[in-house]
């Protein structure tokens, strides 16, 4: 007897129990789709935040307070935060500097009217433009002026202008924030997804009036840009010399690149951990086969019987009910190539949230559904081929 | 009186003081004491024998489907007493024809994907496939239902089906056991009279039953009681089927 004799016996019995069979497929199904997925999802995420960090420049220092290594261990709330006067010290200390930026985040509420929305503050001073990259959409930023005299002026994410000012220019209304009156002096073209959450969604003001409304001094961070990038090594080492006397070793000066290596591994990891979890539901899915086909075998024990009565050997036993539990996970598996790329793409087209389908989640999630159907079916088909001829034509 | 008197013929089958012990529940049974039997081409002999005689056992030894605790069993001059599980596989293929009382045909599957087992088992494809199970259907008459699955076939002709399956692959012996068991008695002699018919042809065919009627459908009877052979006598006067199917059709 040959493989084609096995195959066609397997699929005839598959199509015997449709019903049974799909069921059972379900778990790879479900398996296969989860990877392709989960791992499209995680890359797609990956691969949006790469690339909006890669729009910062490369001349870019990032000084946060607290000791960090580059595994992003440690944390906790380091022991000092910085304030104004560090970035004024490092904007005077640090010659290849060609912008300070000390950079504030708080959460808070903004309403226009009768209307309100939950907005993040982001505080800056002037040189923020000089950083971070933005399209006015109309309006200005806001004025080295405004930074010195801490005015209430500020500058709307393109979601917030739109919510609070449908149909509006929002320039020269008046807002609230805080319980404080501002005037919008600017509102942005939408930029996306970023780093820092949905940049549309915030709200840029100075950051000494942030200072002031939410009565905070503490600064989360300090962004230096360095005139000449072929000299961030030496702007870094600057950096370090102006703040270690105050600091000693609590404070942490991150370049681009780093920064970029962390997320591109912390985000790598999260993939890998996304394409595990969904792993473990394909050897659940496995494991299904599994328990259906020992069902199947202890049903058709007669069968084996008769077979073996007629002159099937150990082997061609053996081969009808594997090829019939990789024939279910191969089927499965196909079928959850299908949903998950068709998945991907819908919410790739539906939401915001990107998904990029990659071949490797793709591959190795077929590959892994196969190996789980020929692993989880040698034992039932190793049970059958066991099977003792008399006692299985005896079996009722 | 005994099978000497055919020994003129070359024997297919022999046993030489087989013996079987089985432990069951760990009590040692001993189902065969020391059998010898032979069978010869072209006989059609009963093997007789009450429950718990070790008549199955005999007829699992002889049927290849089980091996002896000792003694030899020797299947056309060749010892195959000590072969293993899988070769015995292919000689049952080649060489024994197997009908049950429960029929035992595949269920959900077509009269000649049933009678075609056998040849999917022995390399036999394609075209020779079908056309040889389509004849051994013709020999036991239902060449008109070879599409038929069991379900759609009465036990009789479901019977049939199975001896077609057992004739297929021209075997050396067609190892009936008892076969009329599931059948009511028109098609029981029906049954008969087709596995006489085959012998007639110069099949070799072997009986298991515990019905001393249907014992006497063969020309020797091997009576085994307590493991051994107590008898083995020719059939004086055997019955044949087709003057019983006279007698039912004239009720």
């Amino acid at each position: 007897m040959n493989y084609v004799e096995s195959f066609r016996i397997a699929v005839r019995a598959l199509a015997a129990n449709k019903a049974r069979s799909l069921l059972t497929m379900l778990g790879v199904i479900i398996g296969v789709a989860a990877v392709i997925l989960l791992v499209g999802i995680g890359t797609g995420v990956q691969d949006e935040v790469t690339g909006s960090l890669e729009g910062l420049g490369s001349n870019l220092l990032f000084v946060i307070p607290g000791e960090y290594d580059m595994s992003m261990e440690g944390g906790g709330a380091p022991p000092r935060y910085f304030s104004l006067d560090d970035a004024d010290m490092l904007e005077r200390r640090v010659e290849g500097a060609s912008a300070v930026v000390p950079i504030m985040r708080v959460g808070s509420t903004m309403k226009a009217g009768n209307r309100d929305v939950r907005v993040s503050v982001a505080a800056a001073n002037e040189q923020g433009t000089e950083v971070f990259t933005s399209d006015l959409a109309g309006g200005r930023h806001y004025r080295k002026s405004e930074v010195d005299a801490a005015s209430r002026v500020v500058a709307l994410g393109s979601d917030v202008a739109t919510q609070l000012f449908p149909n509006q220019d929002p320039v020269g209304k008046q807002v609230t924030l805080n319980g404080q009156r501002f005037t919008v002096i600017g509102h942005y073209e939408p930029m996306g997804g970023g780093l820092s959450g949905n940049q549309d969604g915030q709200v840029y003001i100075p950051i000494t009036t942030a200072q002031k409304i939410f009565g905070t001094t503490d600064i989360v961070s300090i962004v230096v840009k360095s005139a000449d990038p072929d000299e961030v090594d030496a702007v870094r080492r600057e950096i370090r010399r102006a703040l270690s006397p105050t600091f000693g070793e609590e404070f942490t000066v991150f370049s681009q690149e780093q920064t970029l290596g962390i997320l591109a591994d912390l985000l790598g990891m999260l993939t890998y951990m996304l394409a595990g979890i969904a792993g473990i539901s394909l050897l659940v899915g496995g494991i299904g086969i599994m328990n259906i086909m020992l069902v199947s075998v202890s049903e058709r024990t007669r069968e084996i019987g008769i077979r073996k009565a007629v002159g099937a050997r150990t082997y061609d036993i053996m081969s009808q009910f594997v090829i019939e539990a990789v024939g279910l996970s191969i089927l499965g598996g196909v079928m959850g190539i299908i949903v998950g790329w068709g998945g991907a793409t819908l919410i790739e087209q539906l939401t915001p949230v990107p998904a990029n389908v990659t071949l490797w989640a793709v591959a190795m999630s077929f590959f892994f559904a196969v190996f789980v159907g020929v692993f989880f079916g040698v034992y039932p088909a190793y049970k059958a081929s066991q099977l003792d001829p008399i006692e299985a034509l005896r079996y009722e | 009186m005994s099978a000497g008197q055919i020994d003129s013929r070359e024997p297919v089958l022999e046993a030489h003081g087989v013996t079987k012990t089985y432990v069951l529940e760990g009590m040692e049974v001993n189902a065969l004491r020391g059998v010898d039997v032979a069978i010869h081409k072209g006989e059609m002999v009963s093997i007789m024998g009450p429950s718990g005689s070790g008549k199955s056992t005999l007829m699992h030894i002889v049927g290849l489907l089980d091996r002896p605790t000792s003694g030899q069993v020797i299947l056309n001059g060749e010892d195959v007493s000590r072969m293993s599980p899988n070769e015995l596989a292919e000689l049952r293929n080649r060489h024994i024809g197997f009908v049950f009382q429960a029929f035992n045909l595949l269920p959900r599957t077509s009269a000649l994907a049933n009678v075609e087992l056998p040849l999917v088992y022995g390399g036999v494809g394609g075209e020779e496939r079908t056309r040889r199970a389509r004849e051994a259907l013709e020999r036991v008459g239902l060449g008109d239902r070879t599409g038929h699955t069991s379900a759609q076939l009465s036990g009789g002709q479901q019977q049939r089906v199975a001896i077609a399956r057992a004739l297929v692959n021209n075997p050396s012996i067609v190892l009936a056991d008892e076969p009329t068991g599931n059948l009511d008695s028109k098609s029981g002699v029906e049954i008969m009279g087709t596995l006489q018919e085959l012998h007639s042809q110069g099949i070799t065919v072997i009986l298991v039953t515990h019905d001393d009627r249907i014992a006497r459908h063969a020309n020797r009877i091997i009576r085994v009681f307590d493991g051994q052979v107590q008898a083995d006598v020719d059939v004086a006067d055997r019955i044949l089927a087709a003057s019983e199917t006279a007698e039912v059709v004239a009720e």
